[in-house]
């Protein structure tokens, strides 16, 4: 990882008084698949956020490609090429399928390679295609998460942002989706920077991966790495060692803390 | 056959009031829709489009169309002005801020006027002014027919233009998710200013479309109370809906002026409001779904 696409140093974010990042940094190398775990308010969402420039960080930096992106607004962001697929979708629910598609493509003019975006996306979830003229408010929650992950591909992003990409979905759908996310990166070269509750498929999809703990990464490893170690599993995958609950429970320790 | 064809003409007439109203409503309806906050300050915005048109055409000696047009831009304009420079930093205040301002603005904007035309009513000649047109025995004035026809032009330019051009569908998307629209990289900001800009610039169109009917006044912004009224019938938040409640006001209100004593047309639009939000409160045309929270 000598040349990143996007490094994250250091960043603190508020939300008013309350921090809700304290000190993150990570790095995502161009083509890569990185994923941030965590627990409920560790903060991965507002890490997402401030590197699209929703949120502001109060200290730190954000490089993308070499430039400092901490303090542009998130139009801007979006036209360097980071495009993100928020949390809980965030569709526009008056408008078409085909319309919202046509949304992520707002910044650009090449109407030949937006077609050709279009008919990719109608590819990778056919289901979208079938749904192109109805309204995106009518849509299923899987179908509403295969939108938005196409609306961002719409903008042709060097980088994705995929905040919880499997909330709400069934087991199945979460599979599929998780297979496309894959089959995006290989095919397109697209990276990727994945937050997710899921761990266990965050870590069967992405290359390298993050855990995140109130505000502060605790720890940085390989996948392949990250789900063997015992702590891990433990906590993220939901293993255990067959007989041992009361220990699990109340006496052991998390290795970092 | 004599009163059918009275009131075949009332008809007419509240409806080329009611046009009115529907587009001062119209402008409130886009603002709210895309802001969340009210613009109490759209029927100034009228009058000043209308106190434009008239400089322009009777002092200037421009002709009708070139100074309609002038005075829609500019004023549509200045719309974009007062919200990147004012209304933008009130958003996130609290709803009674946004109201307090934009009730302050319409004062600032009748006291500017008032110096600047001065506070006696004004008119500037238009091609519609006293003629009339026979529709099959029907006589109507052209000033009437021409706001209607007016209107119904206006609406078909901006259905087309929020259907199928990039930044129109970009501004319904805008006005739906604001935090998405940004993802997207549409820059919301300007995007909310034309949005006041299309708003002020309707409004001037009211304006204009108004002056060979009433003349032009500081105080002719005070229809923006009926127009709410218009608004809130639509079921605040509906285009066709702030059109068609504005007819209805327009309509009853003629109707009550024939039919009823003396007094009753002017209270007869909050009378339709309130009737209204005792049997319909969401108003006529509602959106079905609701904001995601």
């Amino acid at each position: 990882m000598s040349e990143s696409l996007l490094r994250v140093d250091g960043i603190q974010t508020f939300y008013g008084p309350i921090q809700a990042v304290r000190g993150v940094s990570l790095d995502v190398a161009p083509g890569q698949i990185v994923t941030v775990l965590g627990a409920n308010g560790a903060g991965k969402t507002t890490v997402l956020r401030t590197i699209s420039g929703v949120l502001d960080p109060e200290h730190g930096q954000i490089l993308f490609e070499g430039r400092n992106i901490a303090s542009m607004p998130p139009d801007q962001v979006m036209k360097l090429g980071i495009c993100h697929v928020p949390e809980g979708r965030e569709t526009f629910p008056f408008l078409t399928v085909k319309e919202n598609l046509m949304m992520g493509a707002y910044t650009r003019r090449d109407t030949a390679g937006i077609n050709q975006d279009l008919e990719l996306c109608y590819e990778y979830f056919p289901r979208l295609k079938e749904r192109q003229h109805q309204r995106a408010g009518l849509l299923s929650g899987g179908e509403q998460q295969m939108m938005a992950i196409s609306r961002a591909l719409m903008g042709r992003p060097k980088l994705l942002l995929l905040d919880e990409p499997s909330l709400g979905l069934s087991p199945l759908l979460v599979q599929q989706i998780f297979g496309i996310i894959k089959r995006i990166n290989q095919e397109q070269g697209v990276a990727i920077l994945l937050v997710e509750q899921n761990a266990h498929i965050a870590l069967k999809t992405a290359h390298f991966g993050y855990v995140l703990e109130v505000g502060r990464i605790v720890t940085a490893d390989p996948c392949e790495t990250l789900m063997q170690r015992a702590d891990i599993q433990e906590f993220y995958l939901g293993q255990k060692e067959a007989g041992v609950r009361g220990q699990r429970r109340w006496k052991r320790k998390r290795l970092w803390q | 056959m004599e009163d059918a064809a009275r009131l075949l003409q009332l008809v007419v007439n509240g409806a080329a009031a009611g046009c009115i109203y529907g587009l001062i409503a119209l402008g409130f309806v886009l603002i709210y829709k895309a802001t969340e906050m009210v613009n109490f300050a759209q029927g100034d915005i009228m009058m000043l489009g209308g106190f434009l048109a008239f400089s322009l055409i009777a002092h200037w000696g421009l002709n009708y169309w070139v100074g309609a047009l002038l005075a829609i831009v500019i004023t549509a304009a200045f719309g974009y002005a007062l919200d990147a420079v004012v209304l933008r930093r009130v958003i996130g205040q609290p709803q009674f801020a946004v109201v307090m301002l934009t009730l302050g603005l319409g004062f600032i904007f009748r006291a500017g006027a008032g110096i600047t035309w001065g506070y006696d009513s004004v008119g500037f000649a238009t091609p519609f002014t006293n003629k009339t047109v026979n529709l099959g025995g029907l006589v109507l004035g052209q000033d009437n027919v021409s706001i209607i026809v007016g209107t119904v032009i206006l609406c078909g330019v901006l259905f087309t233009f929020f259907s199928k051009t990039r930044v129109g569908v970009a501004m319904q998307a805008a006005s739906q998710n604001q935090l998405a629209a940004y993802y997207m990289g549409i820059p919301v900001r300007n995007i909310f200013s034309l949005i006041w800009a299309i708003s002020a610039g309707v409004a001037a169109v009211a304006g204009i479309l108004l002056s060979p009917v009433s003349m032009i006044d500081v105080n002719m912004g005070f229809l923006g109370i009926k127009a709410f009224a218009a608004a809130v019938i639509g079921g605040f938040g509906s285009i066709p809906g702030s059109l068609i409640g504005g007819v209805i006001v327009g309509i009853v209100e003629q109707l009550a002026g024939y039919y009823l004593p003396a007094g009753f047309q002017e209270v007869t639009s909050n009378v339709v409001l309130l009737a209204m939000l005792i049997l319909r409160p969401q108003g006529l045309f509602a959106e079905r779904m609701g904001k995601r929270v």
